[in-house]
């Protein structure tokens, strides 16, 4: 399965890509802010998205709104530190699926991965 | 800024340490950014807030504290010119600011993306009109502060308050200067 990570910190990206790698996924591409997204994510067609808000040049929710707009269907969890149930629901609304809150210890972040995917199949 | 602002910092920084460093912290009593801190700043993460409640952030340590830290949270030496020391001190600071502005109930506040400062003896100058109190850590990494200035504070807090809400307001600007 292809997942796509976007956020600006290197450092999140690389523990985001370690907890997947050990759930098995092997076909991880990265990107550093939503703009970054955008641009790769027709070429790479990722079917889970794990997309932060606060990010330089486009930030997480322009982007997955943008992303919803062109017809992208892949499941997206936000992983940020946004915690506010305001923010929470602001996300669903823009087409987010599931939400994950920074800091996250590695079996948070997998059970939320493993739910949206059964999710999506269930649907 | 009264004593539950204080001790969202308190909390979300034990948070953070815990959840992503499995480090615990131990803070101890916050005290006015005026007094002589108890370490020349050599590592600072920086976040802006804005909305609601404006001020800054301020997340410092020694550069022996920092690299333990970092190698903590990544699993990786680094060295502190490099890129990614800069990136994940900043994003140690975006947590923490993050967690502790979502317990500021009732309250719309937004984060700036982190800016990082390193060099010896620095100082990051808070605004004239801002109370700023450090809050001041120790971790088996060495110890660290993190510093709290929001605009129009009146009431300083005790380290020792568990929750988290806050009513302050107002704006604030950030420079840092290395010396």
């Amino acid at each position: 399965m292809k997942v796509m990570l976007v956020d600006d910190s290197k450092t999140m990206r690389t523990i985001q890509r370690n907890i997947l790698m050990q759930l098995g996924f092997k076909e991880i591409e990265e990107a550093c802010d939503g703009q970054d997204a955008l641009s790769k994510v027709s070429a790479f067609a990722p079917e889970l998205l794990l997309v932060d808000w606060n990010m330089p040049n486009m930030d997480g929710i322009t982007f997955v709104k943008n992303y919803r707009a062109q017809g992208g269907k892949s499941p997206v969890v936000m992983v940020t530190t946004e915690a506010e149930k305001t923010r929470v629901v602001e996300a669903i609304k823009a087409g987010v699926n599931n939400y994950v809150v920074k800091p996250f210890t590695p079996d948070v972040l997998s059970q939320r991965i493993n739910e949206t995917l059964s999710r999506t199949k269930a649907a | 800024m009264d004593a539950s602002s204080i001790a969202a910092f308190v909390v979300s920084t034990n948070d953070v340490f815990r959840t992503m460093l499995s480090l615990g912290v131990t803070a101890g009593k916050p005290y006015a950014c005026c007094v002589v801190p108890r370490f020349e700043n050599e590592v600072s993460g920086i976040i802006g807030m804005s909305g609601d409640v404006q001020g800054m952030v301020v997340l410092s340590f020694p550069t022996t504290t920092a690299c333990n830290v970092i190698r903590a949270f990544t699993g990786m030496d680094m060295d502190p010119s490099s890129p990614d020391f800069a990136d994940a001190i900043g994003e140690l600071v975006n947590m923490i600011s993050g967690a502790a502005k979502a317990k500021f109930e009732g309250k719309n506040v937004s984060i700036s993306c982190p800016s990082v400062v390193i060099g010896r003896g620095h100082k990051v100058q808070q605004p004239s009109d801002a109370l700023c109190i450090t809050i001041p850590f120790e971790c088996p990494a060495g110890a660290f502060s993190v510093e709290v200035a929001m605009k129009n504070a009146r009431v300083v807090a005790h380290p020792t308050a568990t929750s988290a809400t806050t009513n302050t307001s107002n704006s604030t600007s950030t420079s840092a200067q290395a010396a």
